[in-house]
């Protein structure tokens, strides 16, 4: 198992370099430079900030350069947060969108197995019908309307929560970003674990098991779950890629200063370092929530064997 | 810009905020007297995006500068109504013919690490304002004194600066040429002093908190990037006995309903602005903290003039103009108050407005003078003109130019196409001037003078993206720019700007105004033309 994550891990790294060569190039390509201004800068004073930045080198030495950078875990300086370094821009941001995202993500996963799991037992009853279309729902309202829903009902007009920020850091202010970014997640959760428990339960080994007139509890729980939960954990890789990298439109709703708005920010401002450092990230998140949901096959599949 | 502005927009029709109202006051403003101060003296502002740098050399954009007001003092100060006053400077003196100004420092005034301020700091300052490693951008703010661009473009040493401490208290600065509107620079964030040893050990650090050591009426206490800023009394500065606040916050307000939210839910004393769309619900429930004054700024639409259609076109020019209804434009889509406008300079100091001679006529006067001048230049309903309107994505440029497009369809039969470009892309198509025929665009004033208005359409200038040269014109301001005469100054700019709503080689729509949210426990809120405040002046009363 130690083996084969290595050799994922190595494999990766050829994966990491096109991801990293494919933003490099495709971001200076955009039309608009990260100095363009509505006052535009003597030609002078351009040249020189340029320079400060090592724009006005070829670009394959700008990207040595920038490779060199990331092997000393350099992202170099932002260009528009001009008193901070990418890198110190990523590390303040990301255990705020961890924090939010990795909670969100827990809620979901209890919420949606639990409701996944209630639907497909009592299929084609209300109870079914009534996750189904809460679970509809959940995925056709954007976040962007059920954000400022959520802070109209809880903040303005009950005053039980903050309407936004981070606060002192207290959990009162994570509240409603984490229910906002959790609720399509829950959402989308339920509906694979009903689908698949509802085939697991269709299954011979589940007959057999009722057959022996074993509690349904204890079916469910013992022999069901793990294998419906196989399409949840293949969704769960990329899906918690995502949302501990933060997301914009909730950020931007809530105030809260996660990673999202560096990426759009970035990508808006021409800030070619930030918008690299933010890419790369995600890129290694992506690549590591990948390998560990093929471990977790394994853990869950008695089929998968790893050697 | 982007997500926040769809979202909005989402927003809106599906209404979220179309029921409800505030809560009542339990008990009056300012206690029995309605003077009476709260305990607990602290400012929350909304300040709009999150500001790129606090570093008064290396910042740029509306929200770092007013974090910087209340970080820095320069020589200059404003006073609440935005007149300019002395700041770290008690007095100086002119001498006769405008070029040489002598300050004297206030012996008191102290950095918030205790170290007296001294004309040697402003020397030190200035010079790393303008030296090219600093990487300023705004380097052209100190462009009047003298050597001061040869030093930015790196063609002189920094010591060449016309700047030099003549004893501990007192500094003289040389200028090029006269600048009468010079005092109102030495307020902005480019000639604030730093702390020289701070500066000098942390270098692109010193905006930190622990780094910072400043000279206003407050030092930085924390800065979490994208969640707030934090500044706390200096009690080291000068006039600290007459400051009222003792704890500031800034918060990064980027999406308005959002903003709007966290004023409702009273985790704002002011908001930076509103979402225009809700300005009807707002009118309607929050108009005691609704507040809406006069901006020095200009919204207009720019023709190309070096390609056809609109090149040597001046009576298409003039039809397009004509043909908007601007009141239509401020009272049905912007809706917040902003003026009608027929004249270039919004309403500055020391200057009167000059309008298209049009602006008395009535609408139905104007469009029939606008069918007339389109006939003129050869369109009609069989031919008519086939233009596009370029607008950096926004929700409000878009529906100001969709507005505009089916003026010109119904009163001339134009044919717009509308084009939208995401702002970098946008700054590019334009200033390359190519696919543009019209572009939308605003211009917010950097000092109180018409000159910063006038100066656009100059040829050589930077921010002149129509082609417009007028020899005229030229001339106008290059005289209006040594005339030490402050009567005659306004005169030939009144001159100049009589020129261009003559040759119009942009159509001004409207004169922006700077409409925010302020709890009625605000106290000491001035608003001014240039919408700069400083927490020192503020107090909150007892609620």
């Amino acid at each position: 198992m130690f083996r084969y994550a290595t050799r994922r891990l190595l494999g990766a790294l050829p994966t990491l370099l096109i991801l990293l060569a494919l933003a490099f190039f495709l971001i200076r390509v955009a039309p608009g430079g990260p100095f363009d201004a509505e006052r535009a800068l003597l030609p002078e004073i351009e040249a020189n900030l340029r320079a400060a930045y090592h724009l006005d080198e070829p670009l394959y030495q700008q990207f040595g350069r920038y490779l060199w950078g990331l092997l000393q875990a350099d992202f170099g300086p932002s260009f528009q947060y001009r008193d901070f370094s990418v890198t110190e821009l990523i590390m303040t941001g990301f255990p705020v969108s961890l924090r939010l995202g990795g909670s969100a993500m827990a809620l979901a996963l209890l919420f949606g197995i639990t409701a996944g799991s209630i639907a497909a037992l009592r299929q084609n009853t209300r109870a079914d019908y009534a996750v189904m279309s809460a679970s509809m729902t959940g995925i056709s309202i954007p976040n962007f309307v059920m954000a400022p829903l959520l802070i109209l009902v809880f903040a303005v007009y009950l005053g039980w929560l903050p309407a936004g920020g981070l606060g002192d850091g207290s959990p009162r202010n994570m509240v409603l970003p984490v229910i906002a970014l959790a609720l399509p997640q829950i959402a989308y959760i339920s509906r694979l674990t009903r689908g698949s428990m509802i085939e697991v339960l269709r299954s011979n080994f589940i007959r057999t098991a009722r057959a022996q007139g074993l509690p349904m509890r204890k079916i469910v729980l013992r022999h069901a779950l793990k294998p419906a939960l196989l399409p949840v954990v293949s969704y769960l890789g990329p899906a918690t890629a995502a949302v501990i990298t933060g997301s914009v439109v909730i950020e931007q709703i809530f105030g809260v200063p996660g990673l999202g708005r560096f990426f759009v920010q970035g990508a808006l401002n021409r800030d070619y370092t930030l918008v690299m450092g933010v890419v790369v990230f995600y890129g290694v998140l992506i690549i590591v929530f990948n390998l560990l949901v093929d471990l977790a096959y394994a853990w869950l599949d008695p089929k998968v064997k790893y050697s | 810009m982007n997500m926040n502005t769809f979202a909005a927009s989402v927003l809106v029709t599906v209404g979220l905020y179309g029921c409800g109202a505030e809560t009542d006051q339990a008990e009056p403003v300012g206690g029995a007297s309605g003077l009476e101060l709260a305990e607990e003296q602290v400012l929350r502002w909304g300040n709009g995006a999150e500001p790129g740098s606090l570093d008064p050399h290396r910042t740029q954009g509306v929200p770092g500068s007013n974090i910087g007001r209340d970080l820095f003092e320069g020589l200059m100060s404003e006073a609440p109504d935005g007149t300019v006053i002395a700041g770290a400077a008690e007095s100086w003196e002119i001498s006769d013919d405008g070029r040489t100004y002598r300050f004297s420092l206030r012996p008191e005034a102290r950095w918030s690490n205790g170290d007296p301020v001294t004309a040697d700091d402003f020397v030190y300052s200035l010079r790393r304002s303008l030296d090219p490693a600093t990487l300023s951008n705004y380097t052209f703010i100190l462009n009047p004194i003298l050597n001061a661009e040869a030093v930015a473009a790196g063609e002189l040493p920094t010591s060449e600066v016309g700047v030099r401490a003549l004893d501990t208290h007192t500094l003289e600065i040389r200028l090029e040429n006269i600048t009468p509107y010079f005092l109102g620079l030495l307020t902005h964030s480019a000639s604030y002093p730093v702390h020289p040893p701070s500066a000098e050990a942390h270098g692109n650090q010193y905006a930190r908190p622990g780094n910072m050591v400043s000279n206003g009426a407050y030092r930085l206490e924390e800065w979490v990037v994208q969640s707030h800023v934090k500044l706390v009394r200096n009690e080291h500065y000068w006039d600290n006995g007459h400051t009222t606040i003792d704890e500031v916050w800034y918060y990064p307000t980027e999406d308005q309903t959002a903003e709007l939210s966290r004023f409702r839910a009273g985790e704002l004393d002011l908001s930076n602005a509103i979402p225009k769309r809700q300005v009807d619900w707002i009118r309607e429930n929050l108009p005691e903290e609704l507040v809406i004054s006069p901006y020095l700024g200009t919204y207009y639409f720019g023709f190309n003039l070096t390609r056809p259609p609109f090149q040597d076109n001046p009576e298409l020019r003039r039809a397009l103009a004509l043909a908007v209804d601007r009141d239509i434009i401020t009272g049905q889509v912007t809706n917040a108050g902003e003026v009608p406008a027929y004249g270039w300079v919004p309403p500055v100091q020391n200057y009167t407005g000059q309008q298209m001679p049009e602006a008395a006529w009535t609408q139905e006067e104007r469009v029939e003078e606008a069918r007339r001048l389109y006939a003129l230049a050869g369109y009609s309903e069989e031919n008519p003109l086939r233009t596009r309107i370029l607008y950096n994505t926004q929700e409000d440029h878009r529906r100001i130019a969709v507005a505009i497009a089916s003026m010109w369809k119904q009163t001339l039969g134009v044919e717009v196409e509308i084009l939208n470009q995401e702002w970098k892309v946008f700054l590019d198509t334009r200033q390359q001037k190519i696919e543009t025929e019209l572009y939308r665009s605003g211009w917010i004033g950097d000092y109180n003078d018409a000159y910063t208005f006038a100066e656009l359409f100059g040829s050589g200038s930077g921010l002149n993206h129509t082609g417009y040269s007028s020899p005229d014109y030229d001339r106008l301001l290059r005289e209006a720019s040594a005339e030490g005469d402050m009567k005659r100054r306004a005169e030939l700019l009144q001159q100049a700007e009589r020129v261009l709503v003559e040759d119009l080689p942009i159509m001004p729509l409207y004169f922006y105004v700077t409409a925010r949210l302020v709890r009625p426990w605000v106290g000491g809120y001035t608003p001014n033309i240039m919408d700069h405040h400083r927490s020192q002046n503020f107090h909150i009363l007892k609620h």
